[in-house]
């Protein structure tokens, strides 16, 4: 399926500077998977170490948070518009 | 290099008193030029994390949402973020640095006894080890 991924301001940098990348897959992990392995240094901003999404990186598709759908495993149809939207943490010791 | 007009730090400062022993936390919003940056307005949010509130800020993707918006309509960018350190230095703690962006300009200031005191600013290395500080200009008025 043709789907487009948004780049969100802070990771354009590892991107090309795109504000979006058109590409094919199946499912958001496929989408991912393949975003990352084309920009590689995105990995470490979306993973962590153990591998899973960052706590702080929300993944929706045409709106819809995936943590509601099926998280990753979500299905996608072509012309799926994917947003990686940050949320913002932090504090003292 | 980020500048800040006086104007809009007492609004920080004002935020972090009024929201003292908790942590404030807010947008900010402005014009990357590169190495330098210019604060031109702020979002003053809501910080959602209730259980633990005078040592953690927790910003929803939402209000992420709306400070670009924001930023959009006044053709401005969403260039960073800051938050209050109540009785605490404003140096990032690991906690931060776990759950910061690359790119973005983290603003922290401490306030002592509910007292605004000093601020710095912050930005996370590439592969994520450390913050490098940036160092700010505090200007008398925002250039428009």
């Amino acid at each position: 399926m043709g789907v487009k991924v948004m780049i969100p301001t802070p990771l354009r940098q590892y991107a090309g500077k795109r504000e979006s990348v058109d590409l094919e897959a199946k499912t958001v992990a496929e989408a991912l998977s393949s975003l990352t392995s084309q920009f590689g240094e995105l990995k470490r901003h979306l993973y962590s170490d153990d591998g899973r999404l960052r706590s702080f990186v929300n993944v929706y598709v045409n709106d819809e948070d995936i943590r509601y759908l099926q998280k990753e495993k979500t299905a996608l149809q072509q012309g799926d518009t994917i947003s990686i939207v940050p949320s913002i943490a932090g504090g003292t010791e | 290099m980020i500048r800040v007009g006086e104007a809009l730090i007492a609004k920080m400062h004002e935020h972090g008193a009024k929201d003292y022993p908790s942590e404030c936390c807010g947008a900010l919003l402005g014009s990357d030029e590169g190495t330098n940056r210019t604060v031109l307005g702020l979002v003053p949010l809501v910080n959602q994390r209730n259980d633990s509130p005078q040592n953690r800020f927790s910003i929803t993707p939402e209000d992420v949402l709306l400070a670009e918006k924001e930023a959009r309509a006044k053709g401005w960018d969403l260039i960073g973020w800051y938050h209050s350190h109540p009785d605490s230095p404003a140096r990032p703690s690991e906690f931060d640095r776990e759950h910061a962006w690359p790119w973005y300009s983290y603003i922290i200031f401490q306030v002592e006894k509910g007292e605004a005191r000093e601020m710095r600013s912050w930005r996370l290395d590439d592969d994520r080890a450390k913050y490098e500080e940036e160092s700010i200009e505090f200007i008398s008025s925002v250039p428009r």
